[in-house]
This record gives structure tokens, C-alpha cells and sequence, in this order.
């Protein structure tokens, strides 16, 4: 049964690697929409270290949604998400697998860079920590439900425009206990309440996403 | 083994045929004929599980292969119109993946023997986008040598692309899979070499 689940995430992680350059540009995505910020709501150190927590975590969602259609597409196109399909294993475990390749190519780099990106925006030293963390809980439930989303989304005309309109009010709880996490840390009123609210929600898309995204697929190729 | 009863497609608003019925017994080599549009390649879809019937039923030894899907999925090899290859990987990952993912151990010794056998020997560290169409089809068909053990084989146009003695090759295989007690169910446009003729079904008689 892991033997699936290890195939599945080695050959897409291995995927990742040799096609690295569409990591660089959802990388290159991320810090281009952070910077567009002080240029468009001018220098001022006060109000960019307020808008900080919010920015960031606006452009990580972003960076995401940009490369969320790709999760399924190549394999649908070629016939490899039929076979999958028609595997002996349950579903629900390679799309697990195939998720958690998608956040450690997309997500982790995102993770990575952000303390250089709040470093730019000058949020407070304290809320670092708090900022790491919120996005660990964080990005991985923007790639579940995105996983839900771009399985409907499959073979549709249009499926990027739609894929983002279907999943975008869906972040939205999650980008506001994330960048709230940074902003009740920097206040002084402590993150835990958010960072548990995320936690929860992350064990309950792990738990219901991957099964919503394997009937999704199955309507998807029918 | 293979029973299908009374069985209705739908494709988008138009039913492509109905009260389509056919058994397929072990040993059996079943040819899908039909005119381009009749719905050969659902028919197979239908049978692999792929697609849902409008009505009818499919039963794989005595049961409903939509109650038992796992089951019955751990005993069919299905090859589609797409050879399933993913450009960046080799003929090699390509094949090893494929098997994995079925939920097949296979290690890659066999998987090698496999792309030598079939005819690879040259390419077997080369990314699958510069094959050729034919050296593509090859990769995907390596697999019949690794699914022995699973009985029923269902191909859309394995012939496809495939040069004379490749053609000859993929029939003799086939035939001796269906000597082996296993099923194949194919659909083809060209007269292949089978060591016994096959038994053929035409969709076009069920069409609506």
C-alpha cells in the first residue's frame, strides 16, 4: 500500500526537479507580487510593516493558485491519471501522495523565501517565527482544497479562470487566521488560538480533500 | 468470466448503443469491430470502470465491478489510446512507475528485460520525448510482459504505429496469453496474425 504512495511522490517529486524552472517562476511570482506593494502604497516603513503579514500571505496564496493547474493536467493529457485510476490501491493514497509533492515543490520554497520577503517589508523580528509557522500550517490545506478544485476543474475550457473563482473564497478563512497569527503575535495578544484554528483545519483537509478530490477526478475522466 | 448484460452508453446527449451483451470466457480473445464514432473505445471504458454505463451491468466472475473495483481492478491490465509516458522520465521510470502505480512489485531488472524484449534495448536512458510514436506504444505494451498474472487484458489499437514484425510480435503474445488462460479484449482496425482467430464483436449491430 505505501509502495503506491512512494511511487507516486518519487516520480512527481522527481518531475519537479527536472522540470525545476516552473518552481523558479511561481518562486519568481512570489517575491515579484511582494514588491510590487511598496511601489504601489509608496515607502513608507509604518504602513508596509503593517500591511507585512497580509501581503506575504496574500502573494504565498497567489503563488499557489498560479501553479495549482499544473497538479493534474500532464498527467490527464497523457493517460497516466487512467491508470492511476485503475490502480488496486485506494485513490485517496496517491492523491495524498501527489499533494504532498505539489506542496514540497511549490509550497516549501514559498516557506523558504519568506523570511527574506518579510526582511524587505520590515515586519518586526518577533513575528517571524509566528509568520514560519502560519504558513506551514497554512499551505499545505491552500494545496488540498486547490487539489479538490483542480480536479473539477480537469479538461474544462477556461479551467484556470474557473479553478481560481471556485477556490479563491475557499482560502479565504485560511488567509485570515494566517496573516491574523502574525498580527495577534505582533500585538501582543499570542498566536495560538489562530495557529490551532489552522491546525484544525489542516487535519480536517487532510482528512475530507483527498476522498472530494478522488471522486472529482473519477467525474473528470468519465 | 467477463459478462455483460444489456448494457447502454451515453455519450454527452447521444446514446451510442444499448442492449449491448457479450461473455468473454478465460482463453478468450475478443476483437471490438466497428465504424469510427460507434463507441469502441467506450465500450472499453465501460468495461474497465473507467466510465459509468447509462444502464446494464458488468460483471467480472459473478460480480458487480462496481461493488468490487479494487478487486477487480487487481486483475486487468488496461492500455488506452494514451501510451500513459510522461516526456521528462525514461522508458525506463516510465515503466517502473506504471507498474508501481497499479500496485505491482516489479523490480527493475524485469522492467529492463521487459524494454530489451520489446525492443528498447537503445533507448532505455532516454527521455520518452524523443521516441518515436512507435517506440512510444512500445514503452506502454512492455507492460504485457509484466502483467502476466493478470488475466484480463483490455487494448485500444495496440497495433497502432507499430511496425510488421513488432505487429507479429504484440499477436503472438496476446495468443499465448489467451493459451495461458488469461482474456483479451481489443479493438483494431488491421488484420493481426492471431494464432486463432478471434471471436469479433461489432458495436455497430447495438447502435441506436
Amino acid at each position: 500500500m505505501l509502495s503506491t504512495f512512494l511511487a507516486v511522490l518519487r516520480r512527481d517529486l522527481l518531475l519537479a526537479w527536472r522540470g525545476r524552472a516552473d518552481v523558479l517562476v511561481t518562486l519568481a511570482f512570489f517575491i515579484i507580487v511582494v514588491c510590487l506593494f511598496p511601489f504601489g502604497v509608496g515607502a513608507e516603513p509604518n504602513l508596509l510593516r503593517a500591511i507585512a503579514p497580509g501581503v506575504l500571505w496574500v502573494a504565498a496564496l497567489l503563488a499557489c493558485l498560479l501553479s495549482l493547474h499544473r497538479l493534474f493536467a500532464q498527467d490527464y493529457a497523457d493517460g497516466t491519471l487512467e491508470q492511476l485510476l485503475l490502480s488496486r490501491e485506494p485513490a485517496t493514497l496517491w492523491v495524498m501522495a501527489k499533494v504532498l509533492a505539489f506542496w514540497i515543490s511549490t509550497g516549501l520554497p514559498v516557506i523558504a523565501i519568506a523570511p527574506a520577503m518579510a526582511l524587505l517589508l520590515d515586519l518586526e523580528q518577533g513575528g517571524l517565527p509566528v509568520l514560519i509557522l502560519s504558513l506551514a500550517l497554512g499551505t499545505p490545506i491552500l494545496a488540498l482544497l486547490g487539489a479538490v478544485g483542480a480536479a473539477l476543474t480537469l479538461g474544462l475550457r477556461g479551467g484556470g479562470m474557473l479553478l481560481a473563482l471556485l477556490v479563491l473564497p475557499l482560502f479565504v478563512p485560511v488567509l485570515i487566521f494566517g496573516a491574523g497569527a502574525v498580527e495577534a503575535e505582533l500585538s501582543g495578544t499570542g498566536a495560538v488560538a489562530h495557529l490551532l484554528l489552522l491546525g484544525g483545519g489542516l487535519a480536517g483537509a487532510l482528512a475530507l480533500a483527498p476522498m472530494a478530490c478522488a471522486a472529482a477526478l473519477r467525474i473528470s475522466t468519465d | 468470466m467477463l459478462e455483460v448484460q444489456e448494457l447502454a452508453c451515453l455519450k454527452g446527449d447521444r446514446l451510442l448503443f444499448r442492449d449491448l451483451a457479450f461473455r468473454l470466457q478465460a482463453g478468450g480473445l475478443l476483437r471490438v469491430a466497428g465504424p469510427n464514432g460507434v463507441g469502441k473505445t467506450s465500450l472499453l471504458r465501460l468495461v474497465t470502470g473507467l466510465a459509468l454505463p447509462e444502464s446494464g451491468e458488468i460483471r467480472w466472475r459473478g460480480h458487480a465491478i462496481r461493488r468490487e473495483r479494487e478487486a477487480f481492478h487487481g486483475e486487468l491490465l488496461y492500455l488506452g489510446h494514451a501510451p500513459a509516458l510522461n516526456d521528462l522520465l525514461t522508458p525506463l521510470e516510465n515503466l517502473r512507475f506504471a507498474c508501481s502505480a497499479a500496485g505491482d512489485e516489479v523490480d527493475a531488472r524485469r522492467c529492463v528485460d521487459a524494454l530489451v524484449r520489446i525492443g528498447l534495448a537503445n533507448q532505455l536512458d532516454l527521455p520518452a520525448r524523443v521516441l518515436s510514436q512507435g517506440q512510444r506504444r512500445r514503452v506502454g505494451l512492455a507492460r504485457l510482459f509484466l502483467s502476466a498474472s493478470r488475466p484480463l487484458w483490455v487494448l485500444d489499437e495496440p497495433f497502432t504505429a507499430l511496425d510488421v514484425h513488432a505487429v507479429a510480435d504484440l499477436a503472438a503474445t496476446l495468443s499465448a496469453h489467451c493459451e495461458a488462460g488469461g482474456m483479451v479484449m481489443l479493438t483494431t482496425h488491421q488484420d493481426a496474425p492471431f494464432a486463432r482467430a478471434p471471436e469479433v464483436l461489432d458495436v455497430g449491430a447495438f447502435a441506436c
